[in-house]
């Protein structure tokens, strides 16, 4: 199953590159291949017109103002379904290509008892064991995961609502809409990382590059791993380099 | 009958007080059904389809005398037909089935569309559909299964109680079409008095041993009420003997949903703050600034002057 999942995934991303290309220059790392960035913008797109749908749908009190970028309630209320559809399609495919990446490893676990020291910049250097995706991305993914499970279950209980009656349907309201502020919660901490938390990081999801000295920050593991090279070395003989410039 | 405005008495998914609510005293009315004295001529569904400007449309054969499975989006009124037996012998009953205009309406409380679903004052539950956003969730708020959703206008419809007619003083088109009189319409303690009378007569006088009023208490009574033959069983003529709105619909919808609308608004501040005070992860190491720039320079610079 998996090595056919792999095969696929492989097939994808050539073809994704025949299409577009990542260009690397000196100093940066390849991050994200084309394949990988269109998924991950299809995901994006489809999230945030279910979450903007979503809102007009959840508070239309309050989020009535939402409802003519779709066409008005009834539309809103239409298309909705199909916004969470194709979310969780195009998150289909993000999931086979990740969820290797985004196993869960002791050094994750390390990485959850540290949230603390992370969350308030306390040490600027990320741990040597923190690789391709730090526990906070996989927790994110797989928060996704669970939540894109939940909402088409539910959402299809809501959808086709004459089928299991009533009861179900009021359930499921309420499990869609936990569902949905788990991905919100999620979804504001991802938008504030992959943007202004750390300056660097939003050009690996739109030229698929990074610095090496971002790499080496914020995923020393993940720059031990494609260059060779000791993440604290390259910083120390950095910082040896700067000593002379400045003075 | 109170003639004149329908004056609100609640609103779904309104943040505010209604308006003008309590200046006037309006009296609750009520429809009263005496299932015992129905012959299911059908005469008050054609009543309803009329004065309502429906369509006439296909009917579904099922096997009984039942116009249609269920009430409809443009059938608003529908006589169900259900056999049963009594004393080894056929029992036909036939129950006119309609919204039920709870006091409690679950399809009001579920609504999270603005003034979608309003209640009056006299207790008619009526649906606003220039409001209306589709959702659905009056369906499964109902305990009647009575909301019913127009694929091709996308929002839900159900009887009105004439609203139209009585706000001018009239009385519904159904009450007006029967031809028994087993439909009466009037205030709601009228409506009762006048039913439990009927219901002891059929006990004292018919042989109904458990014959009674039809008028649920979970939902804190309804303004349409049914002399049944038997009240212990209602199941029978397909009503639900304790009907309840889920309370996904109540503590969720006006606590939790509130609630985890802040959550997220206090989420966005707290990211903002994190960004405002601790400030972002920068590559490292950082470039230093150039030495005749540092802030400390300058304050040493400062210190030494006298």
């Amino acid at each position: 199953m998996s090595s056919s999942v792999e095969r696929f995934d492989e097939r994808a991303r050539r073809a994704a590159d025949r299409v577009g290309s990542t260009r690397v220059h000196r100093g940066e790392l390849l991050r994200h291949p084309v394949y990988t960035r269109v998924l991950h913008w299809l995901v994006a797109i489809a999230f945030v017109l279910s979450l903007l749908s979503g809102f007009a749908v959840y508070s239309p009190w309050l989020f009535h103002f939402l409802t003519p970028i779709f066409g008005g309630g009834p539309m809103t209320r239409f298309l909705h379904p199909w916004f969470g559809l194709s979310f969780d399609i195009f998150f289909l495919f993000q999931f086979l290509n990740w969820f290797g990446p985004m196993t869960w490893t002791g050094a994750d676990t390390r990485w959850l008892k540290r949230i603390k020291v992370y969350v308030t910049n306390a040490v600027k250097l990320e741990s040597e064991d923190v690789g391709f995706f730090n526990a906070g991305q996989k927790l994110y993914f797989w928060a996704i995961a669970l939540s894109g499970v939940l909402f088409l279950i539910t959402g299809l209980l809501m959808w086709f609502d004459n089928v299991m009656g009533r009861w179900i349907v009021a359930v499921s309201y309420v499990i869609h809409d936990l569902a949905g502020l788990l991905m919100l919660a999620g979804f504001i901490i991802h938008f504030y990382e992959g943007t202004a938390a750390m300056p660097g990081t939003f050009r690996a999801m739109v030229d698929g590059t990074v610095t090496e000295k971002w790499a080496r920050t914020h995923h020393p593991a993940w720059y031990r791993a494609v260059t060779g090279r000791e993440p604290r070395d390259a910083y120390e003989e950095e910082k040896r380099r700067q000593g002379r410039k400045s003075i | 009958m109170p003639a004149g405005t329908l004056q609100i008495r609640a609103i779904s998914g309104h943040s505010g007080t209604v308006p003008g609510r309590g200046v006037q005293r309006e009296e609750e009315v009520c429809k009263y059904i005496d299932v015992t004295t129905c012959i299911g001529c059908k005469a008050c569904e054609v009543a309803c389809v009329e004065w309502n400007d429906h369509p006439f449309r296909e009917t579904t054969f099922d096997n009984t005398y039942q116009t249609m499975p269920s009430t409809e989006w443009n059938y608003y009124n529908l006589i169900r037909f259900a056999e049963d037996e009594r004393d080894g012998n056929l029992m036909w009953l036939m129950r006119k089935d309609q919204c039920m205009h709870c006091e409690d309406p679950g399809c009001l409380r579920a609504c999270p569309a603005d003034g979608a679903i309003i209640k009056y004052e006299n207790g008619i539950v009526d649906f606003q559909q220039d409001n209306c956003i589709g959702c659905g969730y009056c369906i499964s708020g109902c305990p009647f299964d009575i909301p019913k959703f127009n694929e091709k206008t996308k929002k839900v419809y159900k009887c009105t109680l004439c609203s139209d007619r009585v706000g001018q003083g009239l009385e519904p088109a159904c009450i007006k079409a029967c031809p028994t009189g087993c439909l009466h319409f009037g205030t709601k303690s009228d409506m009762v008095q006048i039913a439990s009378s009927r219901a002891k007569q059929l006990r004292e006088q018919s042989g109904f041993a458990d014959a009674g009023v039809y008028d649920p208490a979970s939902i804190k009574g309804t303004h349409v009420i049914y002399v049944l033959h038997d009240i212990k069983r209602p199941e029978r003529y397909g009503l639900p003997a304790n009907p309840v709105i889920p309370p996904s619909y109540t503590y969720w919808k006006w606590l939790a949903k509130p609630t985890g609308l802040l959550m997220a608004g206090l989420g966005l501040l707290a990211v903002f703050f994190h960004r405002v005070t601790v400030g972002p992860k920068l590559e490292q190491p950082e470039e230093p600034p150039p030495i005749e720039h540092q802030p400390d320079t300058l304050e040493a610079e400062r210190k030494e002057q006298p």
